[in-house]
């Protein structure tokens, strides 16, 4: 018994190896090596220069990075929130087609996908330029006045931002919507339930695990933001992937910009805890 | 009175008729089946009475009130779903409380409900599991506790022991029956298997493309079958050709007296019968016939015997000494009562 037990638990490691091998190789190495960057001294030349200091990790504490957290984070929550509204309904309708129409919806929602994604925030870039037509047409008709614009502001972020993420909040919601049993909802009005609590007490815990994936995918995207905001923002818009880059690129201050890594990592990791914590929760109490 | 009243039902999906005129009144606490083959009508009248589907033409009465366009959630019935469609997030006992917490029953009487539930369908010691940890039957125990729990004036089984295996189905079979007894509120059973039916139910109703058959005690169907459906439908038969005489029917070149004749029969007439496989008895006088292959079932024999042209399956009692050497090959004379000889109604 202990011998076998023993030989499936190696097959198991066995298995697990590449994956295992991957993540160790892709992700605990280099994220291991941004931590470390981080307290290093910075090489003006680019690069890290060979002390140790904890300047870049005091430097967080500068509290001109406050709003620019406080932006990342509510851009975020908010192109979450309003994926999540738009993109309910849509994997609900593509969830109840037929097989044909199904395969034809998915592929309408994918084929953003296939254009470059600097193309398609410069599409919108061109779209809302102040002398496009739609622009144009606005200010004709007097929906916005003279001297208003599309572009620039936190408005054509979110606008940007929604777009580009709603793909994320539709196809893990369809998925879980696909493999919910809908003679549930029927078992649930046959004991009494109005619509809504079938909503509620039955639709929504059964694709549970699709609304925190679609709600993660689209706020750990949002988060990283650089290029949305960099070409259809404006000065006020900046995020803290753009001081990322900038620390990157322009300052050469690699340390820096670890350190800035790191602080977005712990903006991403609350709420992902917060949702690690309510799924623990979420198991049947004993009564 | 009648529990539940089926009034002249008719339903059709597109151009296809599902249920065509259906007439049935179901009385208070009886074991109700509908049976029939896949795709005749009896699920699409089950889902009627449960409220996800209303009739074209027609009215489902309980109790003498007209509930055709009352919503499920409104219905006093519950339904035992054919997938059990328990819901995988909550524990046996949430599943079991979800009528009673849906109804806004207070946190006292929902544990002394569901308990009384747990007590019936005896599985306390799996309350706090998930559907998903349970047996196949343990789920279909809990789906049956689910629906009774709101005490429904009647309770709709959709297929409720096709996903079991054999040895279950037969155990789950004697449990509903002392559910029933137990809580004596009608039941409506539907199925596609003739055994699970004649086991469970009071009365039958024979269902064959939208449209009833027949509808009587399992004893009387089985016996007394109205058509050639309901007779090859339920059980095994031999239909015979047959000629309607003065006093009775002519088969099999012999004149059989004192057959009973539905109505509507003139001498001269063509007809047909049904004469069950066991009705038949081995006789010194009666019809020569040849045994053509023998099959042996234990506790009765079947045998393909070749009659005047015509092949006929008859079962004898186990009887080593006698019917073990019956060899095919072997010559016979057969002879049958005239009361098991059934004049079906719809072939003339």
């Amino acid at each position: 018994m202990s011998s076998s037990s023993s030989s499936s638990k190696r097959s198991e490691w066995l298995l697990t190896l590449p994956s295992l091998g991957w993540l160790v190789l892709f992700f605990a190495i280099p994220t291991g090596l941004i931590l470390l960057t981080m307290f290093r001294t910075a090489d003006p030349s680019g690069g890290t220069g060979d002390g140790w200091t904890l300047e870049h990790v005091k430097a967080l504490a500068d509290p001109n990075l406050l709003p620019l957290a406080w932006r990342t984070l509510w851009l975020s929550g908010v192109t979450t929130l309003i994926c999540f509204l738009l993109g309910f309904p849509v994997a609900w309708f593509i969830a109840r087609s037929s097989p044909e129409w199904k395969n034809t919806l998915l592929l309408l929602v994918m084929l953003p996908f296939w254009t470059s994604f600097l193309l398609r925030v410069f599409a919108w870039k061109v779209l809302l330029h102040p002398e496009a037509m739609l622009a144009q047409a606005l200010r004709t008709i007097g929906i916005i006045g003279e001297d208003t614009s599309l572009l620039y502001h936190e408005g054509s972020v979110l606008l940007v931002m929604l777009h580009v993420h709603l793909p994320f909040a539709i196809l893990p919601l369809y998925a879980a919507m696909e493999k919910f049993d809908w003679s549930l909802l029927e078992a649930a009005r046959d004991l009494g339930a109005a619509r809504w609590r079938c909503l509620t007490q039955v639709f929504l815990p059964g694709i549970q695990r699709g609304l925190f994936s679609a709600a993660i995918l689209v706020f750990v995207c949002a988060l990283g933001s650089y290029v949305i905001p960099d070409m259809v923002g404006g000065t006020d818009t900046e995020m803290l992937g753009n001081r990322i880059v900038e620390r990157t690129l322009s300052q050469r201050n690699l340390p820096g910009a670890s350190a800035l890594s790191f602080l977005l990592m712990a903006v991403a990791l609350l709420p992902l805890a917060l949702i690690a914590l309510t799924l623990r929760r979420s198991k049947p109490a004993p009564t | 009175m009648a529990t539940l009243v089926f009034e002249r039902i008719r339903k059709t999906f597109g151009h296809h008729v599902v249920v065509d005129d259906v007439h049935l009144e179901i009385g208070s606490g009886e074991i109700f089946s509908l049976l029939g083959p896949s795709g005749c009508g009896k699920t699409t009248l089950l889902r009627m009475a449960a409220g996800f589907l209303k009739p074209d033409v027609g009215r489902v009465l309980l109790e003498g009130a007209d509930m055709t366009d009352l919503p499920p959630e409104k219905r006093p019935v519950n339904t035992v779903f054919q997938s059990y469609a328990l819901f995988p997030h909550l524990s046996v006992w949430e599943n079991i409380a979800f009528g009673p917490r849906m109804a806004g029953a207070s946190k006292g009487d929902i544990r002394n409900r569901v308990t009384a539930m747990l007590d019936l369908i005896q599985l306390h010691e799996h309350a706090q599991k998930l559907p998903g940890q349970l047996s196949g039957g343990q789920r279909q125990r809990v789906a049956i506790a689910r629906a009774l729990i709101n005490k429904p004036r009647v309770l709709l089984l959709d297929e409720p022991l096709a996903a079991l295996d054999l040895k279950l189905r037969q155990h789950m079979l004697s449990e509903l029956r002392r559910i029933h007894r137990e809580v004596g509120c009608t039941f409506v059973f539907v199925t596609h298997d003739q055994s699970e039916a004649i086991a469970l139910s009071d009365r039958i109703a024979v269902m064959n493309q939208g449209r009833l058959q027949q509808v009587g005690s399992p004893s009387s169907i089985y016996s007394e079958p109205a058509n050639t459906f309901v007779a090859s439908f339920i059980g095994h038969t031999n239909f015979l050709d047959a000629s309607v005489t003065a006093t009775g029917v002519r088969l099999l070149n012999r004149n059989i007296e004192g057959v009973s004749l539905p109505n509507g029969f003139q001498p001269g007439d063509k007809a047909r019968v049904s004469i069950r496989p066991e009705c038949w008895k081995l006789a010194d006088e009666g019809i020569p016939a040849k045994i053509t292959e023998h099959v042996f079932m234990g506790a009765h024999s079947l045998l393909h015997v070749w009659v005047q042209d015509q092949s006929l399956t008859i079962q004898l009692p186990c009887d080593l000494a006698r019917t073990m050497s019956l060899s095919p090959g072997t010559e016979v004379k057969l002879s049958f009562d005239a009361a098991d000889v059934k004049v079906l109604s719809d072939v003339q």
